[in-house]
């Protein structure tokens, strides 16, 4: 079986996903790997649950990752996080912003937003759970939600601090640079 | 240097390098980007246009290449339906400068309603079809088939699938190479297709696939790659083409002989025999309809295919380790149900004051592709039928005439600016010449919503952003022979009903413009949000929306999510206790 590391970047429409992975494909292009990055665009991001598969080592041949093949998860909505454990290894790193996002179902009364997630989740596989959106209003914008959790990603993997910066500098517009800057700070930081 | 970049963006990087002149295509989804990226190139080096829709970009392709340029035209699988007219004639004409067709499949129907298999094309219109697996691939054979095209006088497709065409991988790019326009030449026998000249263009054609056909026993894009190892005692052999081959290459290692087929028509038969001839076993793995399997059948070769891997949706590794190597899936935590999260209309978008209306009347919607398909979903739940782009406004003809008048007055079409120009117009003809009295709710939110904000005709620019006269939706219907066509904000719910209601009640047919932009279009600015006061008599009236922002607590109290809020205020009118208000942040 080829070896690769397996990241799922997971939330709802609109969250800033795409961003996240954008910055962590580029950092694994400037580190010399074979990276292949996966989401589909279209309907589904219309509110609905977004996927991203981002893998990378020696060679990568399948851009997706299967149940049970990532090592580590970023989720962005609580649900979201739930819903792609699956997807985890045994013994697996999920990284979870707070934040919960009603889906239609919940809104329109069919079903209810499910509870203790987080705790479910500590019961299968080692969990950093963060305000993301806390820090980043404190770093500046809550927009910059994505870029705390790419800071917690970032203190996870083996990739140097510095170059997480270079790659932020090079994709984040010039004028919001700063405060995404602190929203990484803020994630690096993080202890759970 | 080596860059990440998706399939589609490669494709278009392919064909720049290849010199391309001239790329027309309409968007769909997961084709759009090639087109899009296009247009980031110099116009000095290329002219692209988003057109009206699919036959007519196929058409101004054919053209180019008849005037001497390399051209493409891109669409999604459901695209080569409506581009199908031209293109299996083109097959006859043969070439100018090079002609290629980049189609993409969308197998898990992942943003598409039906999961057909574009290969059956290539055979249809007998023209060679290339179909890379990854982003180096796609650049690659972009190439290729510009060159393949002119060498053998053929249009000729290259096929895409959404895991190709959104996966983002490594590719490394080259400099373009200036191919200039060939000269043009009145060639009668060769480009007018009456009877006598398509009779021997036909042979032309046949002979040239017996020539693609030997091509594919030696080309470098069809690859073999053979080991002695064996599985279970046997050694084992896979046909793979596209992604497919990712997903086997992933799963089976260097433990099974591959014979990748990245020409998908012609196929190759001696190549086939001899790679079969060296295995215990051969499985054919290619996601969708079983092609390569039937033809390997046609051959006489004994082959494993769809009794194994299925006809549904995507493949992945995990299913073709578990069929050819009996290994168990990965184990994996077991999650309790939850609520799914399917797509919805965008807080602000229009869409949803129009179909909040024709709910509220009881209306049966024939409905049309785009973002307002989604008026299908719970709450709205308002559109009965979708089958096609324009489908909406000929359908409900053919509802109003199987049913009657009486039926006909509580029916009507919706239709979306870009799908209006794309084909509900001849619709819209056909009801006003055969004595419809439908009535059109054309959805103008000023751009094509669905595949990610593209320019059509109704819009004033063109696809580099160019000021362009743009087609009067009002004037257009007037021309057309319908004499009751209003303007009306689908926000403005009263002034809205009352429009739709006066269309209904008439023994004529009628058209309404739904006039709201998007509500992610950059010049649209709602400010502030929308907040509940203790007015609220939890009626539940605003839930009816279905706004992403707007939710129930568990005490029945109804909340309004400040950061999904837009500001858009629809549910400020909807409340008849006036318990909605707009704040500014």
């Amino acid at each position: 079986m080829n070896t690769t590391t397996n990241i799922m970047i997971v939330g709802v429409g609109g969250q800033g996903t795409l961003l996240a992975s954008r910055i962590l494909g580029n950092v694994l292009v400037h580190e010399g790997y074979d990276v292949k990055v996966s989401e589909v665009h279209g309907m589904s991001q219309r509110g609905g649950s977004v996927v991203t598969y981002v893998k990378y080592g020696e060679k990568v041949y399948s851009p997706i990752i299967g149940e049970g093949e990532a090592d580590i998860i970023l989720a962005f909505e609580q649900l979201e996080a739930y819903r792609a454990l699956p997807y985890l290894k045994k013994d697996g790193i999920m990284i979870a912003g707070t934040q919960c996002i009603d889906p239609m179902p919940v809104i329109t009364g069919a079903a209810k937003y499910p509870e203790k997630l987080f705790e479910k989740i500590e019961k299968e596989a080692t969990l950093i759970a963060a305000d993301a959106i806390g820090m980043a209003k404190q770093a500046g914008t809550i927009k910059a939600a994505n870029v705390v959790l790419i800071g917690i990603l970032a203190r996870r993997t083996s990739i140097k601090k510095e170059t997480w910066l270079e790659i932020l500098k090079t994709t984040v517009p010039a004028k919001f640079l700063d405060v995404n800057l602190a929203a990484f700070e803020a994630g690096y930081q993080y202890q759970d | 240097m080596k860059q990440l970049m998706i399939g589609n963006a490669a494709v278009a990087r392919g064909a720049y390098e290849a010199g391309v002149r001239v790329v027309a295509s309409y968007p769909g989804t997961p084709s759009t980007e090639i087109t899009e990226v296009m247009a980031t190139f110099p116009k000095e080096d290329v002219y692209v246009e988003w057109s009206p829709n699919e036959k007519v970009a196929c058409e101004v392709a054919i053209g180019a290449s008849i005037g001497g340029a390399r051209a493409m035209t891109c669409c999604k699988h459901v695209g080569l339906n409506v581009m199908a007219d031209p293109l299996f004639t083109a097959s006859y004409t043969g070439v100018g400068g090079g002609l290629v067709i980049a189609v993409a499949d969308d197998p898990g129907m992942h943003s598409s309603q039906n999961e057909q298999d574009s290969r059956h094309y290539a055979q249809a219109a007998k023209l060679p079809m290339l179909e890379p697996a990854d982003s180096a691939e796609c650049l690659a054979y972009t190439k290729a088939a510009f060159a393949l095209s002119e060498e053998y006088d053929t249009p000729i497709l290259l096929r895409l699938s959404t895991r190709v065409s959104h996966s983002q991988s490594l590719i490394e790019t080259a400099d373009r190479t200036d191919v200039g326009l060939k000269d043009y030449e009145k060639n009668i026998a060769k480009y007018v297709m009456m009877p006598a000249n398509a009779k021997k263009r036909h042979i032309d054609v046949e002979n040239r696939m017996a020539a693609l056909a030997s091509f594919a026993e030696t080309t470098d894009l069809n690859v073999i790659t053979a080991t002695e190892k064996t599985v279970g005692g046997k050694k084992i052999g896979v046909i793979t083409d596209g992604i497919a081959d990712m997903y086997a290459h992933e799963a089976l290692g260097d433990n099974v002989s591959y014979c990748k087929l990245g020409m998908v028509y012609p196929l190759p038969t001696e190549k086939l025999r001899a790679f079969a001839a060296q295995c215990d076993e051969v499985y054919v793995i290619e996601e969708l309809d079983p092609v390569i399997e039937n033809h390997c059948r046609t051959i006489g070769l004994s082959v494993h295919g769809k009794e194994c891997f299925t006809l549904l949706g995507e493949y992945t590794p995990a299913m073709i380790a578990s069929v050819i190597l009996g290994q168990a899936p990965a184990a994996c935590a077991s999650i309790d149900a939850i609520p799914n999260r399917p797509p919805v209309m965008c807080a602000g978008c229009p869409h949803r004051g129009t179909f909040y209306v024709l709910k509220k009347l009881g209306l049966t919607v024939s409905g049309d592709i785009g973002c307002y398909t989604l008026g299908a979903v719970a709450p709205l739940a308002s559109v009965d039928t979708t089958v096609c782009m324009g489908a909406s406004v000929s359908g409900a003809l053919g509802m109003a005439k199987a049913r009657g008048d009486a039926f006909a007055k509580k029916l009507v079409s919706v239709i979306g600016d870009s799908t209006f120009m794309h084909s509900g117009i001849t619709g819209l003809i056909d009801i006003v010449y055969n004595q419809g009295i439908n009535t059109v709710i054309i959805l103008d939110n000023s751009i094509t919503g669905m595949t990610g904000h593209q320019d059509n005709p109704t819009t004033g620019k063109t696809i580099r952003g160019e000021a362009t006269k743009q087609v009067d939706l009002l004037a257009l219907c007037h021309a057309v022979g319908i004499d009751h066509v209003t303007v009306a904000d689908p926000f403005d719910v009263k002034a809205f009903e009352a429009a739709v209601k006066e269309a209904l009640a008439l023994d004529a047919p009628a058209v309404v413009i739904a006039q709201r932009p998007c509500a992610l279009l950059k010049t649209v600015k709602y400010t502030g949000h929308c907040t509940v006061s203790d007015d609220c008599r939890k009626c539940g009236l605003c839930m009816k929306l279905g706004c992403p922002a707007i939710s129930r607590t568990e005490n029945g109290a109804i909340v309004i999510d400040e950061n999904q809020c837009n500001g858009c205020g629809l549910c400020v009118g909807i409340c008849p206790f006036h318990a909605i208000r707009k704040v500014e942040n």
